[in-house]
């Protein structure tokens, strides 16, 4: 049906857009890793962040990887603020509570930005932005490429920050065991909120990486928050490694059912393996408890 | 419910003008003939927005001139006065509206811009014979259901695919037949899938052959994947019909990739004659062709309005003068029924052969609602600027194709 | 159950049933049709999660089936509107049984069963938007013919007194559980799962039975829409806008209570309105107010209102818990 080279490709397609979903996909796992929730403005924000992006870019001419460094202090301040003084206090704890504080959220952020970007679409142009690098019979595009790899290290540097940093020690610590973390002198509201800012730190990388090939609307991040969920009920809710595998192994899936089934049915796909995922090993690949 | 209708400006100058005349002339016996209402459903708020601003503004802009013409002659000068609902692009929305707008009394409402929201505007509207004419719109279905209120200037789907095969014919033969093989992508929503069906039926019939037809959803995550398949089939013409964002991934996608078909064929595309993807992606953007409404670029008062438009910071996108064009039929309708009268305006609009519009339209004439003399036009990037060409009787450019390299 | 306990929803439903007979103006009507339809939704999921515990973040897999259900046995079949109503009610029921069975046989409770259910949405959706025989994305047109026979009425009234029959069956289907065994059960597996176990509440049962009757109600608001509407499509029937709308409601108004969805659909779309006349012209406005209210229930009126009035000293009749 397709030849070997157009399989190949469509895999390796796959695996650079599966890279950037598992850099959107570790905000996610590592906020339910620590704080026990799925985070349902995760997706939200991550519009949040590529209309950043954009606005820096018309705002200021600021390339998007060079905002990388500009929005992701940024965005980790936002997303402390933002569980130190929003979620945590509105949800008193309790998990179910906290779950319709996110989605609250969400509608609130979705929202805020279509009344003020309204809801057209919008697009970057730059210079590399359709870039292509020849391997072989292989077209790769460069942006892509570059996301690939950005996407990579940014995994192993956070899971450096939480093997080998005190911090990092102390988010586990509250992540296994918060009432012993808490008699240890840790400050749990804290650790939340330095969890959370990272979460969102990551997706502002996403952002930077994704904008030059992609474009941005209010509803944009809805389309990856379902293939984010997924990703890390595969790989195991709070195992990073588990999220790099998972987000590379969507993105090979997606891509090629996409290639032999269609885009639009193609996406059941995606939604099958999340449910069947959840029905038969909900810890997924590399999850703790369930 | 809205308690309250927003009083337009042009509505509070009236009616402030309006009351110091008699208070100023007593002797004026007869006062300002009463307005007549005009329903104006738009979606501004809502996934829709940018579409239901464009639909606004056009409405707007014909108000204000049959105003300044002096209104209806026939009804002794009677002015126009806009009501409007905002559809908020969804139907439940759009029925309650309409109730808002018959409970003040219009006589007529157009707009509603997306299927379903024209769908069910104008089903709740017919409640009450009120006279609903569909502004962009394309479901077939809309002006298949029997209903009197409904009338649609715009062609629905069925007449614009038919009309984008026979220009495709043409211009495959007019350039001496060089392209044969088809792949359609299309958005997964109704105006692509539906488009999509009638293609593939109706290519072969005419000597194409449809390689493989691909659909997206929207949005759409990548591209990447529906650009490989088009380069391992490597067809002649890719036909797509996409919303915006996707149909501007694939552009750049296939401009990356080096796919350089020997035309990109759009039907109904929601970036090809957008003059924003234009000038954002030149490159992409050139010698695309797209099968699509627009205004008449011969007119001279299309151009006139396009001038307004772009003066005001606004693109002069397609449902502005389809808007425009919608109020001044209406209007025309009023004129001849001499009232304000739903039954009369049903009547008038039924025997129909308005003019003064700034569609590339052939006569009015209106079967079932539709009009019959509706059609889209050829449009086609070249040089930063989109022209039309086809129909020749309207066009300001000859095609190019197939695409120089 | 008593009599005693039937008695404030026969006052509810009778004053509201008034409403016709002095307001006949119908963009009131319509507005109230509407808001019935979400709060019968509501009604559905409240007995799922309010009483059960299990939030679902898909019930818009139970409003589309029984949306679809019904237009698709008309449509297709050529079954008769009513019949079609009860059959599209039993197809909702089956789907929630099914949902129920996959996903809480395999243990799931709290996000996980969350997200289970928002992906079977989903790929309802997403199948119904790609099959022809669903009518793929043109949607479903029922054939307007306003016959009592066809479930179709020309005056706006005769919907809305149905509606609110739907609402009122609804309301003392909820009642009734409130007061029975297996709401107690209920009750109990929503606050500590393990201990009900314990004390020989078959859990699984419980929830299938829960889940069984919440689709079956939502189903019946999708049922509802469609004879009302006579037009749906995939994003209309099976989209998240009404997954939203089915959890709000009874948030809002005051979770595992018999009129908490009832009071929250009515505050919500009141609300909405109110928001529509001040900040019409910036989009999406409202919908900021209603993520901004959501956070604001969770942390100051977890209760709802009908919590808040409680707390405030307003006592009416005991409730349930």
């Amino acid at each position: 049906m397709y030849s070997p080279a157009i399989v190949a490709e469509a895999m390796v397609n796959g695996l650079m857009t599966g890279a950037v979903y598992a850099l959107i996909a570790l905000g996610l796992t590592l906020v339910y890793g620590v704080l026990h929730i799925i985070n349902f403005a995760h997706g939200a924000l991550l519009t949040a962040a590529m209309f950043a992006v954009w606005g820096v870019h018309v705002g200021i001419g600021l390339d998007p990887y060079l905002a990388i460094p500009v929005l992701t202090p940024l965005f980790f301040a936002l997303g402390y603020g933002v569980q130190r003084f929003v979620i945590g206090p509105a949800s008193h704890g309790d998990d179910s509570n906290i779950l319709l504080v996110t989605l609250g959220l969400s509608i609130a952020i979705e929202n805020a930005l279509l009344a003020s970007f309204r809801s057209d679409t919008r697009t970057l142009n730059t210079e590399y932005g359709f870039q292509v690098v020849e391997i072989g019979p292989l077209l790769l595009s460069q942006p892509r490429l570059i996301g690939f790899g950005a996407a990579v290290l940014v995994t192993i540097l956070l899971w450096l920050v939480l093997s080998r940093t005190d911090t990092g020690r102390a988010i586990r610590a509250v992540a296994k065991e918060k009432l012993g973390a808490s008699l240890v002198g840790i400050d749990v509201a804290h650790v939340y909120a330095v969890t959370f800012g990272l979460g969102c730190a990551c997706l502002a990388v996403a952002a930077c990486l994704l904008m030059p090939t992609f474009y941005v609307n209010p509803r944009v991040g809805n389309a990856f928050v379902l293939v984010a969920f997924t990703i890390v009920v595969l790989g195991g809710m709070g195992s990073i490694p588990g999220a790099l595998l998972g987000g590379l192994f969507i993105g090979v899936v997606e891509s090629l059912c996409g290639l032999y089934l269609g885009d639009s049915l193609g996406q059941i796909g995606i939604f099958l393996i999340f449910i069947l995922v959840l029905l038969v090993r909900p810890t997924g690949l590399f999850g703790a408890k369930a | 419910m809205t308690l309250f209708v927003r009083p337009t400006r042009r509505a509070v100058l009236q009616g402030g003008v309006a009351s110091a005349a008699i208070l100023g002339a007593p002797a004026i016996l007869r006062a300002q003939p009463a307005a007549v209402k005009i329903g104006i459903l738009q979606p501004v708020t809502g996934a829709l927005a940018q579409d239901g601003e464009f639909g606004r503004m056009g409405a707007e802009m014909a108000i204000n001139e049959i105003n300044a013409a002096g209104g209806i002659k026939s009804m002794g000068g009677a002015k126009l006065q806009m009501v409007f609902g905002d559809a908020r692009s969804n139907p439940e929305a759009g029925t309650q509206e309409v109730e808002r707008l018959n409970a003040e009394g219009v006589s007529a409402i157009v707009g509603g811009f997306a299927s379903p929201i024209c769908l069910a505007a104008s089903q709740a509207a017919s409640r009450y014979d009120l006279p609903y004419i569909v502004d962009v719109g394309v479901s077939d279905q809309i002006v298949q259901r029997g209903l009197k209120n409904t009338f649609r200037f715009a062609p629905g789907f069925g007449m614009v695919t038919s009309v984008a095969l026979d220009n495709l014919v043409k211009l495959n033969d007019g350039a001496g037949k060089p392209a044969r093989t088809v792949v359609l992508v299309h958005e997964d929503g109704l105006f692509g899938s539906g488009l999509a069906k009638l293609m593939q039926a109706e290519l072969p019939k005419r000597g194409f052959e449809v390689l493989e037809t691909i659909a997206h959803p929207t949005p759409a995550r990548d591209m990447s994947n529906v650009a490989l398949r088009i380069r391992s089939l490597n067809p002649d013409l890719v036909i797509p019909s996409s919303y915006y964002g996707e149909f501007v991934l694939l552009a750049r996608t296939m401009q990356q990739q080096r796919i350089r078909p020997k035309g990109i064929y759009a039907v109904l595309n929601g970036a090809a004659s957008n003059y924003r993807f234009v000038k954002e992606f030149p490159e992409a953007a050139a010698n695309v062709m797209d099968c699509n409404h627009w205004y008449d670029p011969r007119n001279a008062k299309a151009q006139e309005l396009k001038k307004q438009a772009e003066a005001q910071g606004k693109v002069f996108a397609y449902n502005v003068p389809l808007n425009y064009s919608c109020v001044k039929l209406v209007a025309d309708a009023i004129e001849r029924a001499g009232s304000g009268d739903r039954a009369k305006i049903i009547e008038a609009l039924n025997a129909s052969t308005f003019k003064d519009h700034i569609m590339p339209y052939g006569t009015t004439r209106f079967e079932n609602g539709q009009n019959m003399g509706a059609a889209p036009v050829n449009l086609q990037v070249q040089g930063n600027d989109i022209k039309v060409i086809f129909p020749e009787a309207f066009a300001d450019g000859k095609p190019v194709f197939p695409a120089t390299a | 159950m008593t009599a005693r306990d039937l008695v404030s929803i026969a006052v509810v439903v009778g004053l509201l049933a008034l409403i016709p007979l002095f307001v006949t103006a119908n963009t009131v009507l319509n507005f109230l049709v509407f808001t019935l339809v979400i709060a019968l939704a509501a009604q559905g999921w409240n007995l799922l999660g309010g009483f059960g515990g299990q939030f679902s973040f898909g019930h818009a897999a139970f409003f589309g089936t029984g949306a679809y259900a019904t237009a698709l046995l008309q449509a297709r079949l050529g079954v008769n509107a009513w019949a079609g109503f009860a059959l599209a009610i039993a197809a909702g029921a089956a789907i929630g049984w099914l949902i129920g069975y996959l996903s809480f046989r395999s243990g799931l409770r709290g996000s996980y069963f969350a997200l289970v259910t928002l992906a079977f949405a989903e790929v309802l959706r997403i199948l119904t938007n790609a099959t022809g025989f669903t009518g793929g994305a043109a949607g479903l047109l029922l054939k307007l013919d306003a016959r009592p026979e066809n479930f179709q009425f020309a005056s706006r009234a005769a919907f809305f007194w149905i509606a609110l029959a739907l609402v009122a069956a609804a309301l003392v289907i909820t009642r009734a559980v409130e007061r029975s065994r297996f709401g107690a059960q209920l009750v109990a597996v929503r606050e500590n799962e393990a201990a009900a176990k314990a004390l020989g509440v078959d859990v699984l049962a419980v929830k299938l039975k829960a889940i069984t009757l919440s689709a079956a109600i939502t189903a019946a608001a999708g049922a509802f829409y469609t004879q009302y509407f006579l037009y749906i499509d995939a994003t209309i029937a099976y989209g998240t806008w009404i997954s939203v709308e089915a959890l709000l409601a009874p948030i809002i108004g005051g979770l595992g209570t018999v009129f908490g969805p009832l009071l929250g659909a009515f505050t919500l779309h009141g609300l909405g309105e109110l928001t529509k006349t001040f900040a019409g012209s910036v989009p999406g406005i409202d919908l900021v107010i209603f993520g901004a209210l959501l956070i604001v229930a969770v942390a100051f009126a977890p209760d709802g209102l009908l919590g808040l009035l409680r707390r405030l000293g307003l006592r009416g009749r005991a409730r349930g818990a």
